[in-house]
């Protein structure tokens, strides 16, 4: 746990004062300190190209009067700085008459331990596993002309003081290691991608030689793509693999879902509360706490315990997810949902592990069931554009089905659905639901934070590949 | 106020000092302070006001050619003891890179030019709040407009860069940059679009009225969309996408992707690549250009470079590291381009318009579709429908894409280049390219 006074001339009654003096008119608001540390090795073209620390301290203060947001954030965590922020607030906030709301749920379960994973391996270890890693995938294939592979942990300490003094605090460990190949035959070139991580040490995901799952696992979907040819362009039916897809989900339903943009009436559900908005056998949750998971959280930013909320059930529209400021306005309560990459940024509603839950049929039916089509097994980056409904994504691995079978592999395209109505395209729900293997990162508003995701193999009837061959 | 010269040298100093004193043999330090005040307004009232004062410091020892680096926002000498300690450490346990080295001493700037970057004019919070209120009610004139969100940002940054062979150089620049967001809707569809002004002079951005206009207009006029079919057909890129492609050209360019073998234009080098009449410039030394500097991000001095000459490609984008590996010197790219260009093309607007009887006009693309390995290219797009000259209606969910070696071969370039932001292209027009849609 840190302690942020230690080395400050400001004390912790002195802030508590502050922060009370400062909200005493606002209806909510609170000093969120952060201390984290990070690290980065990088083996990449047969080096160790990088290894490199981050050690980042600072504090966001925050104040809130109706729906206006103050904020005001620092490196240097002392007396002046501090009043300098609330004197800035202040100023923004001068006909302030709010209430505060001094009640937070409490809760005392844990998803994570308090370790920093940076310091439960050595240095050496880290770097004796991606030499290894490069070895492994140049002697296995004469094609493989570029290896990248990197650890990245963190662990971040927060510390949130609301007005009156109360104080949360949470300690985040986070890992990720990652394999990038690159295959060449014939002049042509292609790449795979694959990670595992969470909120464990590295060796929680490193037993028994595991490194090489995940090499041989970039190194499979590479060697896909160098047998891909032109993806097929124009409206057709799309089968979704298990497990990472379920960035459609993310994307397509998941922002659509968030607080802010239905309370300012800018998503295209903030009407639909209640209706339906997906097939019957449709059910999404956003779940903050699976336990070890990347997207998972003890409590969110501002303080409220995490929990598992149900977004959609059987196909009914039923929850948003909440951060204080936007359940307050829209008169429900937070999902414990309010979430910031850093003490540089402002809360806002997010995502945490977003899942579709499992269904009946089997992958096989639904593969079967396809005449012309694709089956899209992994996928790259998304992004949706939440007012008009449209959303993208990358496609890393896919086939042709041709006539109920799968076919050859396709080049990576972009698809492009409408969110509102994508998921009533969903005509069959597989029994074969699966996590995400601990890699996803959410931008919104030019904040990264990480997520997780999870889905079993979902038909799509229509959606439109954007592929060159027509 | 943003901390000055002589704080951040002092700074940087002590680094160099310790780091020397622990055992580093070359020793390279950045230092930086960054104070941004924003107020944002949704709606014609006050939304937010966020004040950001950031500091930062990066580190990077050397032992021999073993590298490391840290960095961290916490400037207390205990905390930069420690630090600086774990890097040492780290840097010993690091394994031997025979490229690893500071830049080449004569390559490093022997001075800052003054290009005019810094402006000193402090905007209180209420004039950046009249400024946008001024703006939201130009934007929100049409019934048909039911959310606007604007923003208003002032930043103000000082760095030093030093390292161990005697350089030590940093500028200040300041940024006003003033945005609108607004959302239409109709009976069929709700649509959103934008217009945004980035200077460094406060007295160089556009008027609200102009830019609270400009979004609205924009946004209205992709409100009914039609979803067309699948077909090959030329595009026309808005100037706002059309930079996004040279972007990606940049980064092909890249002499890490290069020297990785990860570019789609490796060996391209001397080869012609576009078609006959495109040029592409980046040019540092701009009077107030948002790219413009006397040095990179290692202190090497960075001039004008013609990457692309009638065609043929005649520069990569050289870093040192990178430059050792495929025996070139650095030319003052680390980090990447400056202002960077394509020049003008030989025909108007309007003839590029009416050059062929049907093609699309795109205004917006999503997802993360360029791919610098392979040179493929698919993404999601909005735009527009045009026919014998004339914009006929509004298209959405359809992905345009192609292969960057094909579509730069087919790529003519309007005459309307405008100097906005730190990339630039006039209007630019792709025949041939794959439209999937319904």
């Amino acid at each position: 746990m840190s302690n942020f006074f230690d080395k400050s001339d400001l004390n912790r009654n002195e802030a508590e004062t502050i922060v009370s003096d400062t909200l005493k008119k606002c209806d909510d608001g609170e000093l969120y300190l952060e201390n984290s540390k990070s690290e980065s090795i990088l083996l990449d073209d047969n080096k160790i190209k990088k290894s490199s620390y981050n050690s980042d301290l600072g504090f966001g203060f925050r104040a809130v009067s109706g729906e206006i947001v103050a904020y005001s954030h620092s490196n240097e965590i002392s007396k002046n700085s501090l009043k300098q922020s609330s004197e800035n607030l202040k100023s923004t906030l001068k006909s302030a008459k709010g209430n505060y709301d001094y009640s937070i749920p409490k809760s005392n379960k844990k998803y994570y331990t308090n370790i920093n994973p940076i310091e439960e391996k050595t240095l050496n270890s880290k770097i004796e596993i991606l030499n290894k890693v490069n070895e492994y995938l140049r002697k296995k294939d004469n094609n493989v002309k570029q290896v990248t592979a990197n650890f990245s942990g963190e662990q971040k300490s927060v510390e949130i003081i609301r007005s009156g003094g109360e104080t949360l605090t949470d300690v985040r460990p986070l890992v990720r290691f990652n394999v990038s190949v690159m295959l060449e035959k014939n002049g042509k070139k292609e790449s795979g991608v694959y990670g595992i991580g969470g909120r464990q040490s590295y060796d929680d995901y490193l037993t028994n030689d595991n490194w090489k799952n995940v090499c041989d696992e970039a190194f499979r979907i590479a060697s896909v793509n160098l047998d891909s040819k032109p993806a097929p362009a124009g409206e057709m039916k799309v089968v979704l693999g298990p497990g990472w897809p379920a960035i459609l989900i993310h994307e397509a339903i998941g922002h659509g879902l968030e607080g802010d943009f239905n309370r300012k009436k800018t998503s295209a559900f903030h009407n639909l509360m209640g209706q339906k908005v997906a097939s019957e056998g449709v059910t999404i949750i956003d779940d903050g706490t699976l336990d070890n998971r990347r997207g998972s959280l003890t409590i969110d930013d501002e303080g409220t315990p995490t929990e598992k909320t149900v977004l959609i059930e059987n196909g009914i529209l039923k929850n948003f997810m909440q951060d204080r400021l936007n359940a307050r306005l829209m008169k429900t309560r937070s999902t414990g949902s309010g979430r910031r990459e850093n003490y540089r940024h402002i809360v806002l509603p997010r995502m945490r592990n977003t899942m579709m839950l499992s269904g009946k049929q089997t992958q096989d039916e639904m593969i079967k069931s396809v005449d012309r089509g694709i089956f899209a097994v992994s996928f790259g980056g998304g992004q949706v554009d939440i007012t008009s409904g449209k959303f993208v994504f990358n496609c890393t691995e896919a086939y042709e089905i041709i006539n109920g079978k799968i076919g050859s592999p396709i080049k990576g395209a972009t698809l492009i659905g409408d969110g509102p109505s994508i998921l009533k395209e969903v005509s069959m729900v597989g029994n074969d639901m699966m996590l995400d293997p601990g890699i996803g990162t959410c931008g919104k508003a030019g904040q990264g934070v990480p997520v997780g995701v999870a889905q079993p193999s979902i038909l799509i009837n229509k959606m439109t590949v954007g592929g060159t061959n027509l | 106020m943003v901390k000055d010269q002589e704080y951040l040298e002092k700074k940087a100093s002590y680094c160099l000092d310790l780091a020397k004193k622990l055992g580093a043999t070359d020793i390279s330090v950045n230092v930086g302070n960054s104070i941004s005040e924003t107020v944002n307004f949704r709606n014609k009232k006050l939304d937010e006001s966020n004040r950001s004062d950031n500091l930062g410091i990066d580190i990077t020892t050397f032992i021999g050619k073993k590298k490391s680096s840290i960095s961290s926002s916490n400037l207390l000498e205990d905390n930069l003891n420690i630090l600086i300690e774990k890097c040492i450490q780290t840097t010993k346990n690091t394994p031997e890179d025979e490229f690893n080295s500071l830049p080449d001493k004569d390559l490093l700037a022997q001075e800052v030019k003054d290009f005019n970057l810094y402006d000193d004019t402090h905007l209180e919070n209420d004039s950046k709040a009249e400024y946008l209120t001024r703006l939201e009610a130009a934007a929100s004139n049409d019934k048909k407009i039911v959310n606007t969100e604007s923003s208003f940002v002032e930043n103000k940054s000082n760095f030093i860069l030093a390292n161990s062979d005697g350089f030590c150089k940093g500028f200040k620049s300041s940024s006003f940059v003033a945005s609108s967001v607004a959302v239409a809707k109709d009976a069929k569809s709700m649509e959103r679009d934008y217009e945004y002004t980035h200077k460094c002079h406060l007295n160089d951005i556009k008027n609200a009225e102009e830019l609270g206009k400009k979004a609205a207009e924009y946004t209205l006029r992709k409100l009914s969309p039609k979803k067309i079919g699948s077909e090959k057909i030329s595009i026309i890129f808005d100037k706002r996408i059309a930079k996004g492609i040279l972007s990606t050209f940049a980064s092909a360019i890249s002499a890490s992707a290069i020297s990785r073998g990860t570019s789609f234009l490796k060996d391209k080098i001397n080869q012609k690549i576009f078609s006959d009449t495109v040029n592409i410039f980046d040019k540092p030394d701009i009077f107030k250009g948002q790219g413009s500097r006397s040095f990179d991000s290692e202190g090497v001095r960075t001039d004008t470079l013609k990457l692309v000459e009638q065609g043929v490609l005649k520069n990569y984008l050289i870093d040192t590291y990178s430059g050792r590996k495929l025996n070139l010197k650095s030319n003052g790219r680390c980090g990447g381009t400056s202002n960077l260009y394509f020049e003008n093309g030989k025909i108007s607007y309007k003839d590029l318009i009416n050059s062929n009887p049907k093609c699309l006009y795109i205004t917006e693309t999503i997802g993360h579709g360029s791919n610098i390995v392979t040179g493929d290219y698919s993404v999601g797009a909005t735009g527009f429908l045009i026919e014998n000259g004339e914009f006929k209606h509004p298209i959405n969910e359809i992905t345009i894409a192609g292969n960057f070696k094909d579509m730069f071969q087919n790529l003519t370039l309007a005459n309307d280049l405008e100097f906005e932001y730190s990339t630039n292209s006039p209007t630019m027009m792709i025949e041939g390219m794959v439209v999937a849609g319904k």
